[in-house]
């Protein structure tokens, strides 16, 4: 027995801690752990690591900020020179993407959208790495200290990150959206079609469970689902690169992310997300040019005029008939107007179907009430009047109250600012004749139906 | 603290007798422990190291330089498990700890029989070597744990021979904690 241990005491001894090993291996894999639960053994070494690495990670980063900051400064001016145009150009962008964006909103408040607004986000910096090739794990400097829980969503400015997936005192384990364990809900950006991106053991993402009889075009955006409750909707999170049929019956979609996943630096850490329904209240203050528009007194185009004489009212919702009092001014309208007679109540359905209506080049109603406003107005509007004081039919309350309603000329400026968004100031100023008398519209002359969904008016 | 000199026990490759070298504590504990590190977090900056695995090199260091497969075991499950500890949520402790665990084992048993102090023979052990690392490892997790790995031919070889020639040079560089 003795030279028997003697003689495989090297091999005895390697099998013995290969299985102590495996022992521990099947140990962890079968024991039910929590999601948040973690090892102290793991908390140990990543919290007596984590200073030292931030120490050195930080330290680095202060001699790079030394020089890229006050000595490598070439070119610097001409980049500045650069950016203020770029900034001159996007600020003009900026003004047509709001206009667009709370015209959005509008819409959404009035089809009972519930939007995830990301509230509050705190900004890490990746100070360390798993280290290996199966596990594409990140480290990041902050931790539950600063308010970080697990399986909170990780961002950048170009895209998704990953979510967190174990939490340390100071530090934190993020589990990017290329690791082959991470699953994240996304979609396609124009075809809405809706999968899952999934990581593989080599870097690579895509987007899987979409079927192959979809079509699905190289440099389509990807974006967030929502459906995963752990990213907002709408982030960016990359682009398609190749779309092939699968072995099975769903595509094999290449995804390349947005984030530079393999250059992050610094990411931020989504730490509130809260739903809530977008209000068109809160849109911001009404603009000068829109108030503008309201207030002159203007007369409606001929085009906006049928062979009868009478006034389309701005082109929107002709038949929209409401009694007096369930009026179509909006809430902008009455704010412009506050001492017109007769205004009607304003309804905040009313006022947002009357704004819904601008995009589709409907007249607005907040000038039904407006200074010019002709008692032969009174009754000339169509009886077929929707549901009264419902505020949701589409295309129906844009139309003036009957006992003051607004000439239609006053509703054309207000159309041309549903198109141009403010922009009507020009329009008002040139339309100064008496406005005629309204009467109901051609039927040709209805608006597109409003994308609100509800079906067009008779 | 010294260099032994082992009777010669049937080299392979050389009819001289074979050197067993030994370290100082503080080499022994602060070289894998640097070379772990240098592995979790250079990365943040220099992203193509992962390919690179340090820890590898340092336990195949240590274990032909001693030339004991008990140490070696036992170097290979330390600095293995050391790896495990930062390589994220899904990966279970003992994954690297096992195919350090071989490696070291029979690196140090492969240093008793060959001369392994030249470059061309670390080359070779350290090619042949990875590739048996990735071996394990895809064992243990595909085998074990049912974790669905992809194996890559090309990659692991691009991997063992990256491995290879910078191993040359790390060796190197671990000779002067040799003690003679």
């Amino acid at each position: 027995m003795d030279t028997f241990l003697g003689r495989y005491r090297n091999l005895i001894v390697l099998a013995a801690i290969l299985f102590a090993q495996i022992i521990g291996l099947a140990l962890q894999v079968r024991r039910p752990t929590d999601a948040g639960e973690t090892r102290l053994i793991r908390l140990w070494a990543v919290s007596a690591v984590t200073p030292i690495e931030s120490a050195v990670i930080h330290s680095q980063e202060w001699v790079g900020n030394l020089w890229t900051t006050y000595i490598y400064l070439h070119g610097v001016r001409r980049e500045n020179r650069e950016l203020r145009a770029e900034i001159g150009q996007m600020k003009i962008e900026e003004a047509r993407l709001s206009e667009d964006a709370r015209m959005a909103r509008r819409i959404q408040s009035l089809l009972a959208f519930k939007e995830q607004y990301i509230d509050s986000t705190i900004a890490a910096q990746v100070i360390g790495t798993s280290g290996s090739e199966q596990s594409r794990v990140l480290y990041i400097d902050k931790g539950s200290n600063d308010g970080i829980t697990t399986d909170m969503a990780v961002i950048t400015p170009s895209g998704i990150v990953g979510k967190i997936a174990q939490v340390f005192p100071d530090s934190a384990q993020v589990l990017p959206i290329n690791d082959q364990f991470s699953g994240v809900g996304a979609a396609l950006k124009d075809s809405r079609l809706q999968g899952i991106l999934k990581g593989a053991p080599n870097g690579a993402t895509t987007l899987q469970y979409i079927m192959s009889d979809e079509k699905v075009v190289p440099g389509e955006e990807v974006v967030t689902s929502g459906g995963d409750r752990i990213f907002p909707k709408g982030l960016p999170v990359g682009k398609v690169v190749s779309s092939e049929p699968g072995k099975d019956l769903f595509l094999n979609i290449r995804v390349i992310p947005s984030a530079r996943l393999d250059q992050l630096e610094e990411v931020l850490v989504v730490t509130k997300i809260t739903e809530k329904m977008p209000d068109a209240k809160d849109l911001g203050p009404l603009r000068a040019s829109d108030i503008l528009a309201e207030r002159l007194p203007t007369v409606p185009n001929k085009t906006e005029v049928d062979a009868a004489g009478n006034a389309k009212p701005g082109g929107a919702a002709s038949s929209g008939t409401t009694p007096a009092g369930t009026g179509s001014a909006t809430a902008a309208g009455t704010a412009a107007h506050p001492a017109t007679p007769g205004t009607g109540t304003n309804k905040p359905g009313v006022g947002g179907t009357t704004i819904l209506n601008k995009p589709a080049g409907a007249a607005a109603a907040p000038h039904a009430s407006a200074p010019g406003a002709t008692p032969e107005m009174n009754g000339t509007v169509k009886p077929k009047a929707t549901t009264p004081a419902n505020g949701r039919p589409a295309g129906t309350a844009v139309k003036p109250s009957s006992n003051n309603a607004a000439p239609a000329a006053n509703m054309q400026p207000r159309e041309s600012g549903a198109q141009d968004n403010g922009e009507a100031s020009t329009p008002a100023k040139k339309q100064v004749k008496p406005a005629p008398e309204s009467t109901p519209k051609a039927p040709s002359e209805q608006p597109p139906t409003p994308p609100t969904g509800a079906p067009p008016q008779p | 603290m010294s260099t032994r000199v082992m009777p010669f026990r049937g080299s392979l490759t050389s009819r001289e007798q074979v050197s067993v070298y030994e370290f100082s504590w503080p080499t022994i504990i602060l070289i894998p422990l640097v070379a772990v590190l240098i592995q979790i977090f250079i990365p943040v900056k220099v992203r193509f190291l992962p390919i690179v695995d340090l820890p590898f090199m340092v336990t195949i260091f240590f274990a032909t330089a001693r030339r004991n497969p008990i140490t070696g075991c036992l170097t290979g499950c330390v600095i293995g498990l050391m790896q495990d500890l930062f390589a994220g949520p899904s990966h279970p402790l003992g994954m690297y700890g096992i195919a350090l665990t071989i490696i070291g084992y029979l690196a140090s048993s492969l240093g008793v029989k060959i001369d392994v102090d030249n470059p061309g023979s670390r080359f070779l052990i350290t090619f042949g070597f990875f590739g048996l690392h990735q071996g394990v490892y895809y064992g243990v997790a595909h085998g074990l744990l049912r974790q669905g790995l992809q194996w890559s031919w090309s990659h692991t070889a691009i991997s063992a021979l990256a491995n290879a020639v910078i191993g040359i040079f790390v060796y190197k560089f671990l000779d002067r904690f040799k003690q003679r």
